[in-house]
């Protein structure tokens, strides 16, 4: 069995599966419940000086009948004043020593007060320092939150001051409520972060009560825009994770964004992250889901021959390029097993309204509709393998053109070279 | 045997939560092969999805606007070889989208709300102008005629001999498939649209046939069958030998009346149709202490659908196949029915059959229902004028339009027994056929 033992930014961590500043850290009892079941670290839910929260706080989105494929909260930071929760990381990391407490901290803009709650929670014991400039409701409105981690210069200055009074390592927390995270990214690191996290919850509104017209939660029948996360926000996660592992700012990332089992964490990995972050999964769940996590990681470490999970970081990046940078003759094209076909025509409907008109369908005699892939006029774009409900039974396969690869840059510097590229057949 | 779940029903309805995980399990295929399967062609992706999406009204018209009598289909359907036998989930060796309960739940929230097809298929305004059209029968070819006819704008007036309107749907199925409350409501729905039912009136007898040809300009003859015919077998009359279609009507009357008739006793039914079925699986919930089901032929050849037939037997009933009744013995009631061994001169329903000399055995036995066929109503079918009948059943075209033009005709007396979704198509197409024949524009 493979060693999960990770080292992010100078810390140790029995694992790199930790719970995210959130509501399953908001207490010591259930940060030791975590460790018990599995978890290698924890990121205390934020403290700072004590808000008051509202009641009614989380709504999610359901799809197709699957409860909470988004999550979405207007919770704030800890509502426990900063002296239990120091309190309790000492209690913890008297208890578990080997576990990784980090200190998420999001206080008002100056720097005594960065300097002050810095000492605090190193005090405390905590392992790390997480500063949260990403949460994009409420504290945002107090100049607080993702309202710095919005603005590059501030996320530097903050982080400075944080640094010179951090002994341990200091991870800024970045919001994707940004045109671009690598600014953000950028000055974190010119501010002397040792690490980012990221992505914080997106800005949303996740329903409105058609009856009541009360956007969800609602409040007395009012609600505010809250951050979204869950399994809804993990492509928009990649996508950041990636392009800030791309821009090599030499500081290790951890990744964050609805990750829920396993494969989610490898696939965070090969894209650069070296420790994961989870909530809503735990929210929905329960601290249990870590098992499946660390059997389904190790397993695959085994399986692919790689001795620790920080072999898998940044694995898959050189795949991720422009666009200008694809293949032009790469070709594949849909093929339909037709043993396994049950004539549902889905991918006919999608193809033909939805895509490139090239699969044909005729209702068979005993009530199932035929369906048969136009290959002249296959794009290869995989909207049918994507709609079909049986597995394996739309595929796409190479077709060898024989033609030499071409991108788009080479393409347009000299189009005449590749005149049959000038007329798709649509 | 149990008797404590007698009325339960076979299909019941589902919870808000089942329908909801049930209807977002369905595929919504392309050009769907259980809309296809269904008869009436009700677009079921189309009701399927508006009860995911939370439009339980959409269901319900998308559901009535192609069958009106959809909420008694939701029950009485065979379902597993008709929509469902056509779920391509079968395929994926998943269950098939439970989709006459779906249907139940939609057309039952309509019915909770008491919105019908007046309120939900916004008909046609009547036109005065037009004739109005005789349809003979209040079952589910008559009242689905009646009312394609009214929503088309065509006044209708509906015939029936019985005192309850509804036909089978009233008094002929089980009841833990539909009760007759049910059915009546379901037949109010059609009243609503503005069709006139006259119950108790026999054509022929109360109202002659050439007062309706002065009166109207069509006439839609959806009489379904006669009575169960004879078994020709000598102890018939004896006391407990009866119609299972008449038992089934008494309980429809009067559950105590035929669970006094049945429970503790030792019942025999004649038969390998649905309504076999019925009369068996009806029996031995009511309490009957043996139930045994008498087929002529093979099981093979048995009409019955097969899991009609799981249903008989999972309530307990014993099957005797290839053997028929020789005599009912008995001083005044039914004590035994002697039975014959079959020979059949080859496989299928229309096999020669032949005695087996001296193969008689005997079944002791209280009470007999006779369910080996229903004959057709011979004497008003032969008195149509004009109208060609072959194997007793009138002769239609794809309008289901008689060789006498005025006449249509549709449901059982022409199919000689199908189910009441057939019914429920005939009666239409005939409708509409007779809407375009009057002049509607809506049948244009």
């Amino acid at each position: 069995m493979a060693d999960l033992s990770v080292t992010f930014c100078g810390i140790r961590s029995p694992n790199p599966f930790w719970l995210a500043s959130a509501p399953p850290t908001n207490t010591g009892d259930q940060v030791m419940r975590a460790f018990d079941a599995g978890w290698g670290g924890a990121v205390w839910k934020t403290i700072g000086d004590p808000i008051v929260n509202v009641s009614s706080r989380y709504s999610s989105v359901d799809l197709g009948g699957v409860r909470m494929m988004g999550l979405n909260n207007i919770e704030l930071i800890t509502d426990r004043t900063p002296e239990i929760n120091f309190k309790e990381i000492t209690e913890v990391k008297k208890r578990y020593p080997n576990h990784v407490v980090i200190a998420s901290l999001m206080v008002e803009s100056k720097r005594e007060t960065w300097h002050e709650f810095v000492r605090r929670a190193e005090d405390a014991g905590a392992d790390g320092l997480e500063l949260n400039f990403g949460c994009p409701h409420g504290m945002s409105e107090r100049g607080m939150g993702a309202a710095v981690g919005q603005v590059p210069d501030y996320t530097c200055q903050i982080t400075e001051w944080v640094k010179e009074a951090a002994k341990t390592p200091v991870i800024v927390k970045l919001t994707p409520n940004i045109t671009d995270i690598t600014y953000a990214a950028r000055a974190a690191k010119k501010g002397g972060a040792d690490a980012v996290s990221l992505i914080n919850t997106i800005n949303s509104i996740t329903g409105i009560d058609l009856d009541s017209f009360a956007p969800r939660p609602s409040v007395a029948g009012r609600s505010s825009h809250g951050g979204y996360c869950g399994p809804a926000v993990k492509p928009i996660a990649l996508n950041m994770v990636a392009s800030v592992a791309q821009a090599n700012l030499g500081i290790p990332i951890s990744g964050i964004g609805g990750i829920s089992t396993w494969r989610d964490v490898v696939e965070f990995m090969l894209l650069g992250s070296t420790t994961v972050q989870v909530c809503t999964a735990v929210m929905h769940h329960g601290f249990r889901i870590v098992a499946d996590m660390i059997d389904g990681l190790s397993n695959y470490l085994d399986d692919k021959g790689f001795a620790s999970p920080a072999d898998l970081c940044g694995r898959a990046l050189p795949s991720v390029t422009k666009w200008e940078e694809l293949n032009l003759n790469y070709k594949i094209i849909a093929n339909v097993d037709q043993a396994k076909c049950i004539g549902c025509g889905l991918c006919y409907v999608a193809c033909n309204d939805g895509a490139h008109q090239s699969i044909e369908a005729k209702p068979r005699p005993e009530g199932r509709t035929d369906v048969r892939i136009l290959e002249d006029h296959c794009v290869g774009c995989n909207l049918c393998s994507l709609v079909c409900p049986v597995y394996d039974c739309i595929t796409m396969k190479k077709v060898e053109t024989g033609r030499p690869p071409v991108n788009w840059k080479e393409y347009s510097s000299s189009p005449d070279k590749y005149p049959y590229l000038k007329d798709p057949h649509h | 045997m149990e008797t404590v779940d007698q009325f339960q029903e076979l299909k019941p309805a589902l919870g808000a939560d089942e329908a909801l995980a049930e209807a977002n399990r369905c595929l919504m295929c392309f050009d769907a092969p259980c809309t296809r399967a269904c008869p009436t062609h009700i677009d079921v992706p189309a009701f399927i999805k508006k009860i995911a999406t939370g439009n339980p009204r959409g269901s319900a018209r998308t559901i009535l606007s192609a069958n009106v009598l959809g909420a008694s289909c939701a029950r009485v359907c065979p379902t597993e070889v008709l929509c469902e036998g056509a779920c391509v989930l079968n395929d994926l060796h998943h269950k098939p989208i439970a989709i006459g309960r779906l249907q139940r739940h939609a057309t039952d929230w309509a019915m909770a709300r008491g919105e019908g097809p007046k309120r939900l298929l916004s008909p046609a305004q009547r036109r005065d102008d037009l004739p109005r059209v005789a349809i003979l029968g209040a079952g589910p070819a008559g009242l689905a005629c009646g009312a394609e006819l009214s929503r088309l704008g065509v006044g209708a007036v509906i015939f029936d001999a019985a005192e309850r309107p509804g036909g089978l749907n009233t008094r002929g199925v089980a009841e833990y498939k539909i009760t007759p409350a049910f059915a009546l409501r379901e037949v109010e729905w059609v009243r609503e649209l503005g069709v006139e039912i006259r119950s108790g009136v026999t054509v022929g007898r109360d109202v002659p046939l050439a007062d309706l040809e002065r009166d109207f300009a069509a006439i839609f003859v959806g009489v379904g069958l006669g009575k169960i015919q004879p078994l020709g077998v000598p102890g018939e009359s004896l006391d407990g030998a009866l119609d299972a279609l008449d038992f089934i009507a008494e309980l429809k009357v009067s559950r105590a009346r035929a669970a006094d008739r049945v429970r503790g006793r030792r019942v025999v039914v004649i038969g390998g149709g649905n309504t076999a079925i019925d009369a068996v699986t009806q029996s031995a919930r009511l309490g009957a202490s043996e139930v045994w089901l008498v087929y002529r032929r093979a099981q093979a050849a048995m009409p019955a659908y097969r899991h009609e037939q799981a249903l008989a037997l999972g309530a307990g009933c014993r099957f005797v196949f290839e053997a028929a009744p020789v005599r009912l013995d008995g001083d005044k009631a039914v004590q035994s029915i002697t039975l014959v061994r079959m020979r059949s001169e080859g496989e299928g329903r229309t096999a020669a059959l032949a005695p087996i000399p001296g193969s008689e055995f005997t079944i002791a036995c209280d009470v007999v229902l006779k369910a080996n066929g229903q004959t057709a109503n011979q004497s008003l079918l032969a008195a149509l004028p004009g109208v060609e009948l072959r194997k007793s059943r009138p002769v239609v075209n794809d309008d289901m339009q008689t060789t006498n033009p005025r006449y249509f005709a549709g449901g059982d007396c022409v199919s000689g027994g199908k189910e009441v979704v057939n019914a429920v198509a005939d009666g239409r197409t005939a409708a509409r056929a007779i809407a375009r024949k009057l002049g509607s524009k809506e049948a244009a």
